[in-house]
């Protein structure tokens, strides 16, 4: 049900069934390495191309999280998935391969919480009773994709982030247990008229403040009433500028309680600049990291806010903005 | 003292790209484009002979040689052959350099099959 001007409340409180995590080589050297279901330990997972790597990511994570809800992929009624290749081949072809009816879709590195939002709303509408939302993204194939050739090896600034390799997925289903999805608020294009592709943390930052104030104002919820707020891919650029704006838009939300999961992925490795990005970024930390520290009882409400820059190599090469985009969904423990 | 001067020459013309890069905001491509002109023209206006003379491989190892001697070459053919000659000579001092991009980067390409 809607409430307020772009936010949904999810009466019947759909579950998270089950969540699965799929990583890289570099994803296994970092911090949150045990909270993945699978780490490969080579970039190209025996295929022939990163974009085929890529899809196997994907394809691991929606296999995972269909066998720990303990379904068959018969039962799942939708897939909704998307990545960052052009015509999101990762998440198609993927489709192909699982034969469960499909939407695709697009957000960027915000798929992962547009594709959770529109499961909860299919499931809690009754359109369905198991939903599969999953996103994927690959180091190499989006470099080639969006920067230069990996061989190249072009310098960037300190700004830049790192896609992450990855892939997560999450089976929404209308009973059961696991966490709950309490509600989603669907994001605004901002665009502040930043165009460079080598500072995104900061071209999004603006995007999950404005999806962070229509969420607190729709439900009408205190600013306190998450023990965690969670961005997606900002990385210590993003989280800063964040971090700043809030108190200045009257968005009180205690700083100690908001984090970045571009951050936490890689911790304070030096190699990935400003931190962590790609749809699989805030994917794999939050269907791994996120949801494991949930079931544990170490928060009972947390906000996830995927943020996205909806760029592409030909908009940036004609000199357009990037327009930037978050969504947030809202996810309770089992226990409160 | 040789080697001094060259340090400090090529090393200003590599802190230029650098800054074309961080500061004015310039691709890799395009830095390395702005060089090969800036060292075209710094040619034609007389100015590399000296500044090769000056700090050696400083001045010739940098991309802005490469600026230098298409226009050495451009103007070599030219006063034999006049017009045309800015076309055929253009990459007559040059071609070594860009057949050997060409032959071991085919090479490269056949060992290590890029997929980047």
């Amino acid at each position: 049900m809607r409430q307020g001007y772009q936010s949904w409340v999810f009466s019947t409180k759909p579950v998270i069934a089950a969540a699965a995590a799929i990583g890289g080589p570099f994803e296994a050297q970092g911090p949150l390495a045990e909270d993945f279901d699978t780490l490969h330990g080579h970039l190209m997972i025996g295929q022939d191309s990163w974009e085929k790597a890529e899809r196997v990511l994907l394809e691991e994570a929606c296999d995972k999280a269909i066998e720990k809800a303990s379904l068959t992929k018969e039962q799942i009624q939708f897939m909704l998935a998307g990545d960052l290749m052009n015509q999101s081949i990762s998440a198609n072809f993927s489709a192909r391969t699982l034969a469960i009816p499909f939407l695709g879709i697009f957000g960027a590195c915000s798929t992962s919480m547009e594709g959770l939002a529109m499961a909860a709303q299919l499931v809690d509408s009754q359109a369905a009773d198991y939903v599969l939302a999953a996103t994927s993204s690959h180091n190499a194939a989006a470099e080639k994709q969006y920067r230069y050739p990996t061989e190249y090896g072009s310098q960037k600034p300190p700004t830049a982030q790192w896609t992450v390799t990855g892939a997560g997925a999450a089976v929404v289903a209308h009973q059961g247990s696991g966490p709950r999805i309490q509600s989603a608020t669907i994001g605004r294009i901002v665009d502040m008229g930043m165009s460079d592709p080598f500072n995104m943390g900061a071209a999004m930052a603006p995007a999950a403040l404005a999806t962070l104030e229509a969420h607190f104002r729709d439900l009408q919820l205190p600013h306190d009433h998450y023990d965690l707020v969670v961005t997606g891919d900002l990385g210590k650029v993003g989280h800063s500028i964040l971090s700043e704006l809030l108190p200045k838009h009257n968005v009180h939300i205690p700083l100690e309680r908001y984090v970045d999961c571009g951050m936490l992925i890689y911790g304070d490795n030096p190699k990935v600049w400003s931190g962590g990005s790609g749809c699989g970024c805030c994917a794999t930390v939050t269907y791994g990291h996120l949801l494991r520290r949930m079931t544990a009882g170490e928060w009972k409400r947390m906000l996830v806010v995927a943020t996205g820059a909806l760029l592409s190599p030909i908009s940036y090469q004609q000199g357009e903005s990037i327009p930037c985009i978050a969504h947030a969904v809202a996810i309770e423990a089992e226990q409160l | 003292m040789t080697f001094l001067w060259a340090f400090l020459v090529g090393g200003t013309i590599c802190l230029i790209g650098q800054f074309l890069i961080d500061v004015v905001k310039l691709t890799p491509a395009h830095t390395m484009s702005a060089l090969v002109v800036a060292g075209a023209v710094l040619d034609g206006v007389g100015l590399y002979d000296p500044l090769i003379k000056f700090a050696g491989a400083g001045a010739t190892v940098p991309i802005t040689s490469f600026g230098n001697a298409l226009v050495h070459g451009a103007m070599a053919e030219a006063e034999k052959h006049g017009l045309a000659g800015i076309i055929t000579g253009i990459f007559e001092v040059t071609s070594a350099g860009i057949s050997a991009a060409i032959v071991f980067g085919f090479f490269t390409a056949l060992l290590f099959r890029p997929k980047g």
